[in-house]
């Protein structure tokens, strides 16, 4: 055992003092990392799994909405779709979030085109972006038109 | 003082000091000179701040922060409880005049070169608590849960979350998900009224502290005039100057609030598309335009919004060091390279404000704050041959 007490009272051996700061410094460590640990974790919101959607009806083609407005949004699981209707045969469907600052677009009849009302992104009729901030195309939907028992077609949107 | 009003005196400076405080409030003196007017802001912002606090926790005993119940319990408010449309209202008024006198204060210290030396920790501790403020601005703006706080905050958040590395963990914190939910209510009405509330109590405490410590800067153009004019008393002269501009402002919020209610929009519509004229509050609309501005494109994987979102952020870390950025007036007691950069830059906001209302209001807002400048400073001066000693 160290001896070093012996010269004057104070002069404790160097070297355990250093161990002793070292145990108490690491030991305030650890404690404040066991705090600080599970609150991060707490504070990111976990992954809750989706059921994923693939496929969804989106009404019949002659919707009064879409007839009045040319489009509309339907939920495609939890993100939005838009649908345009540019004649009884020709339907189309794109993801409607903008792919500048994921504001929701919508279509303007009288321009031809899709249009997001934030930051003034514009899109054609293929989703290709084509004027404004936007840096990448929409994600296009697959379209099909079911014929349904006698009434109108069903408008039936998937993933292309 | 009456004998049981002296016993009380008494009984209390035994304890806490009284005197000892009353005596620091009484020797108390605010420098005069040509800008002295310039002292009263940051007296104003916090006079909005206490509007907020009381008038925010009024509001807590209606508000419900779900999805369902937000912007119901908000109606209910405006629509069926006494007062409750001229609370709301006054919130809304008083944190928008909150923030604008901030912006006022910044720009006065910022001119005046308040920032040297010994007053850096000063300077820092108030831009936090300016970013703190847009922080409140930005959370409470979506409480109502209305068409327009919804877009306005998916696209706030996916600013965010456009950054490159930390983007999308900091998307993901914001939203406590991947999109706007009954989550992200709950967290931004966390924040409104627990996180950032605590925050800004240490920092504007902080800076309130320091101010009254080290007593008022004055600016390195006008010290021969300020030392040959006798300084003016804090207690009472300053602080009754201060109450009266309060008296004023209180007018003013309440004729705002009541001749201007704020509107309450429709309900937000996750899967409805964003509704035309759709805008930020007026004190993002410079970042908003120059994101309007800014061509869509990539390179190498990083989109090109990236770049003005990323100026803004090394912009206001710019700004918080000031004080030691500034070496120049260390030296020599001048820094025209810093005034003519603030120039720019307030020129730059003003200008980006007024494309993205398409009007000429924040050029005439501007020469009307320089109009009231003028008017306080007549109405606040006092003649050193004068009676008031």
């Amino acid at each position: 055992m160290s001896t070093s007490g012996a010269n004057t009272p104070g002069a404790h051996d160097p070297f355990r003092r250093r161990l002793l700061d070292w145990f108490l410094g690491s030991s305030a460590l650890a404690l404040l990392a066991s705090i600080v640990y599970p609150i991060a974790r707490f504070v990111s919101p976990p992954r809750v799994p989706e059921a994923t959607t693939d496929q969804v009806e989106a009404g019949a083609i002659n919707d009064p909405a879409l007839v009045a407005d040319g489009y509309k949004i339907i939920r495609f699981g939890s993100e939005p779709v838009i649908v345009v209707k540019l004649s009884d045969a020709d339907v189309r469907a794109f993801s409607a979030t903008c792919t500048h600052l994921a504001c929701i677009v919508e279509f303007r009849k009288q321009k031809h085109d899709i249009y997001c009302n934030c930051h003034g992104g514009a899109y054609n009729l293929q989703g290709q972006n084509i004027a404004g901030p936007p840096p990448r195309p929409l994600t296009p939907f697959k379209v099909d038109l079911v014929a349904k028992g006698g009434g109108a077609k069903a408008i039936v949107v998937s993933r292309a | 003082m009456s004998g049981r009003w002296h016993e009380i005196d008494r009984w209390l400076d035994e304890r806490i000091a009284l005197g000892a405080l009353r005596q620091a409030a009484l020797h108390k003196t605010v420098p005069v000179h040509r800008y002295s007017v310039f002292y009263y802001f940051g007296g104003m912002t916090l006079f909005f701040f206490f509007v907020q606090v009381v008038t925010g926790i009024l509001l807590m005993l209606y508000y419900r922060p779900t999805p369902d119940g937000a912007f119901e319990s908000v109606e209910f408010l405006m629509t069926t409880v006494p007062f409750g449309w001229l609370l709301r209202s006054i919130h809304s008024w008083s944190a928008n005049l909150m923030i604008f006198f901030a912006f006022v204060h910044l720009a006065s210290v910022f001119f005046m070169k308040a920032y040297r030396r010994p007053r850096e920790i000063t300077w820092i501790t108030g831009c936090v608590a300016l970013f703190l403020a847009l922080a409140f601005g930005f959370s409470g703006y979506l409480l109502p849960w209305n068409q327009l706080s919804f877009f306005a905050t998916r696209v706030g958040t996916d600013i965010a979350g456009v950054l490159p590395g930390i983007g999308p963990w900091i998307l993901r914190f914001l939203r406590g998900g991947d999109r706007i939910t009954g989550g992200t209510l709950s967290r931004f009405y966390g924040w409104h009224v627990a996180i950032l509330p605590a925050m800004m109590t240490f920092f504007l405490g902080f800076h309130v502290l320091l101010v009254q410590t080290l007593g008022m800067s004055v600016p390195p153009a006008v010290e021969k005039e300020a030392a040959e004019r006798r300084p003016m008393r804090f207690f009472p002269d300053f602080a009754l100057r201060d109450l009266f501009g309060w008296t004023v402002a209180l007018g003013v919020l309440a004729a705002l609030a009541a001749l201007f209610p704020w509107d309450l929009g429709t309900k937000a519509d996750p899967f409805a598309p964003a509704p035309p004229g759709i805008r930020p509050e007026w004190y993002f609309m410079f970042m908003f335009q120059t994101l309007k501005l800014v061509p869509g494109g990539e390179i190498a994987g990083i989109e090109y919004e990236v770049v003005p979102i990323l100026c803004f952020g090394v912009a206001a870390l710019l700004l918080v060091l000031v004080p030691f950025l500034d070496r120049g007036l260390a030296r020599s007691g001048r820094s025209p390279l810093f005034t003519v950069v603030g120039v720019a830059g307030v020129a730059y906001i003003v200008a980006m404000t007024a494309w993205g209302y398409q009007a000429w209001t924040p050029l005439y807002v501007v020469l009307g704050v320089a109009a009231l400048i003028v008017l306080i400073a007549w109405i606040t001066r006092r003649q050193d041959s004068g009676g008031e000693a």
